[in-house]
């Protein structure tokens, strides 16, 4: 199954290449990461989605948090939390096209954020499954590139991970 | 006053403790040198190998309990070292391992010497720095020790440029230490305390499961009380030998692939194991999906990933095994129970014990197991062991008995052949009274025999037993038990001769050659106070029994 485990970690060099270790080196698999600055200068967060089962994904909370360089673990995936990708598509268009690409943006409430008389370049944010549509609707038209962050993830409750 | 980073260096060194290092110097370290000259505040072993300093710190700290300390250069220095810091690491022996390294301008450029060796060491160190500024070179230093020492120990690198060793600052050591984000448990949860205590109270077959977590938390006084207080019998883990004594009635020997009939009977027919400090190595279980199947599993231990890693645990307690055998005894005093509940188990027990002792078939050569035994009564049970790897080491393990903690060091999750000489080096300096002797295989001696010189200059009267059988001995059994003898490149024919070669170091070299050749040259190695190679001519084919083939169950032993 997969989890999305969000983790606090020191904002030091050579963390990143902790956690990417320890992942490799005990044959967990990594499907997205992404991480930042948090409030705090001196943390960042890092959320990783992963698959496993049950003892693995326990195996991986428990390794994570073992590293010295960890503050805290979470696995968001037991409980309410909200996840987002971003998204930027270059996509073509011919003249006859952009009006259909125009709608398309409006309904996923996405947005252009370049224009150049080949292409647009579109940015949208969303979960997974919204991301994956909107590409598919765009395919017709001829990507040309497109850039996706991993997931990044926050529990809807009040209480926050810190 | 301003001191450089060399002098910090040293000046925190003291701060911890520390009154001994094993170096070796090179271009990037030789402002610690330098620093070092003429200070007779730390006692610095001048190695042959770096690897054999590490395996020195480790033999050091497994004897005494205190953290070993390396100093290596950069570059070759630092890598020759990763064996032994990974040796540190599965066995979980605190070692602090001081690197130098490049100036941080040449950082990164393929610099003389250069290598990354914090990313190197990575995965095979518990934690690791690279110091950018002379003024974090204590607080590092501090935490080094800490996190070596604390919680489940283990090795901690810290690497040095050189100009961060020239650069000065004012020196002052750290008193206290903050890092939120390591915070090892060491009191066991109340709860799952009594729970476990209840379930060893419901059980009729109960048996302690110990291994090499009882040495590190010091806990053997307190494992043996609570075997005494329920007439538990107990086996040990490779890594365990000495956590209880050895000759004790309720000891069932080693358990595992080269474990006694009777442990390995035991664990299989136990209704309630209570491992303790132990991390159910492939080479304690078996066939894992056969590994105790009657039994409730209780598990003690300060490492949360050890718990439900390799088996489901009924009642997992993450904590310090001192602390939580403390509380168990604590729990146990308001608890009824009956020591006659466990007559069946304690007669079944006898019977396997009775039928099934550790044996082998004396010929006119000499035995391996036979020299153990002679080492055994002829130093009268008292002695450091250190190991080799392979039938060496299984020998060792069966045929000495250890009646006391940090009196068997030797590599027992890597696997590390060349560990035992150096060790013995390192326990011989901790202990320079006691009798230290290394049980070797004339392979394994000849990957850090460049020690011999380390022990002759620092006159170290470590003694070595090699069991001389000009085979890798253990591959050479597999060969024999599972590829119909075909002896693949195990045979060793061109060994040198050790007593010549130990001649050659300024050492002692002794031979035997028949079984009554064996006493006179241990009581002639006891009685020397040098460093001396015994080179005992084995029976070459002499194999170690009993053995659980890999992948069995426990129960499906090969006998004598």
């Amino acid at each position: 199954m997969r989890h999305t485990i969000s983790i606090l970690v020191d904002n030091e060099f050579g963390v990143l290449s902790r956690v990417a270790g320890l992942f490799s080196g005990r044959g967990f698999n990594i499907e997205s990461l992404c991480v930042a600055e948090t409030l705090d200068p001196k943390v960042s967060r890092m959320t990783i989605v992963t698959r496993g089962d049950d003892q693995i994904i326990e195996q991986i909370t428990k390794q994570l948090n073992k590293l010295v360089n960890i503050i805290k673990v979470y696995d968001l995936t037991a409980e309410e939390h909200i996840e987002r990708e971003l998204a930027m598509i270059k996509v073509n268009v011919s003249e006859k096209d952009r009006a259909e690409v125009l709608s398309i943006v409006d309904i996923f409430r996405a947005k252009i954020v370049d224009v150049s008389p080949k292409t647009y370049t579109i940015e949208m944010t969303g979960d997974n499954e919204k991301v994956n549509a909107m590409v598919e609707l765009l395919k017709p038209f001829g990507i040309k590139e497109i850039a996706k962050t991993g997931k990044i993830a926050i529990a809807r409750s009040p209480k926050a991970v810190k | 006053m301003k001191i450089n980073g060399a002098q910090i260096f040293i000046e925190s060194l003291l701060k911890e403790g520390v009154d001994t290092i094993f170096g070796y110097p090179g271009g990037a370290v030789i402002p610690i040198y330098d620093a070092l000259y003429n200070d007779t505040r730390l006692r610095h072993i001048l190695v042959r190998h770096e690897q054999g300093a590490v395996h020195m710190a480790d033999g050091y700290a497994r004897a005494t309990g205190r953290p070993g300390v390396v100093l290596v250069t950069s570059g070759p220095g630092a890598t020759n070292t990763v064996t032994g810091i990974a040796t540190a690491y599965m066995d979980s022996i605190p070692i602090i391992v001081f690197t130098g390294q490049v100036p941080t301008a040449l950082i990164g450029n393929d610099a003389f010497q250069e290598a990354d060796i914090v990313g190197i060491t990575r995965p095979c160190t518990k934690h690791n720095y690279l110091v950018k500024d002379v003024r974090d070179i204590a607080r590092v230093i501090k935490e080094a020790f800490h996190i070596a020492a604390t919680g489940r120990p283990g090795p901690v690198l810290v690497d040095l440029p050189k100009d961060i060793l020239n650069a000065a600052t004012e020196f002052k050591y750290p008193e206290k230490i903050e890092l939120r984000s390591y915070q090892p448990t060491y009191e066991g949860h109340p709860g799952q305390i009594k729970r476990a205590v209840d379930t060893i109270l419901a059980s009729k077959r109960p048996v302690i499961y110990a291994g090499g977590g009882v040495l590190l938390s010091n806990a053997s006084k307190e494992l043996k009380s609570l075997a005494e207080k329920l007439n538990i019998p107990v086996t040990l883990t490779l890594m365990g030998l000495g956590g209880f004594p050895g000759t004790h009635p309720l000891f069932l020997g080693m358990l595992g692939m080269h474990g006694t009939y009777t442990a390995n009977m035991s664990v299989t027919n136990t209704d309630c194991l209570i491992a303790i400090g132990s991390r159910f190595d492939d080479r304690v279980t078996g066939k894992i999906d056969e590994f105790a199947p009657y039994a409730k599993v209780i598990h003690i231990d300060i490492d949360p990933t050890s718990i439900s890693k390799n088996v489901r645990v009924d009642v997992p307690i993450v904590g310090d095994v001192k602390h939580v055998l403390k509380d168990m005894l604590k729990e146990l005093d308001n608890a009824k129970h009956s020591k006659d509940v466990l007559k069946d188990w304690h007669e079944q027990i006898a019977k396997w014990k009775d039928t099934h002792k550790l044996s082998y078939k004396q010929n006119d050569k000499i035995k391996p197991q036979h020299v153990i035994e002679k080492l055994y009564e002829l130093t009268k049970g008292s002695a450091i062991i250190t190991t080799e790897v392979g039938q060496n080491q299984m020998w060792a393990a069966q045929f000495y008995l250890y009646d006391s903690p940090r009196q068997f060091l030797t590599s027992g999750g890597l696997g590390t052949m060349g560990y035992g000489f150096p060790a013995a080096i390192g326990a011989q300096v901790a202990f320079p009274d006691k009798t230290v002797i290394d049980i070797a295989g004339d392979g394994s001696i000849q990957m850090n025999i460049q020690e011999l010189a380390t022990a002759v200059q620092h006159k170290l009267p470590v003694k070595v037993a090699i069991l001389n059988n000009r085979f890798l001995g253990m591959v050479r059994q597999w060969q024999e038990f599972f590829y119909e003898k075909r002896y693949s490149y195990t045979c060793m024919d061109a060994a040198p001769d050790f007593v010549k070669l130990a001649e050659a170091y300024g050492a002692v070299g002794l031979r035997a050659e028949k079984p009554e050749e064996v006493v006179p040259v241990i009581k002639e190695a006891l009685k020397v106070n040098k460093p001396v190679l015994m080179d005992f001519r084995i029976d070459r084919e002499e194999d170690v029994y009993p053995m659980v083939p890999a992948g069995q169950p426990l129960n499906k032993m090969l006998l004598v």
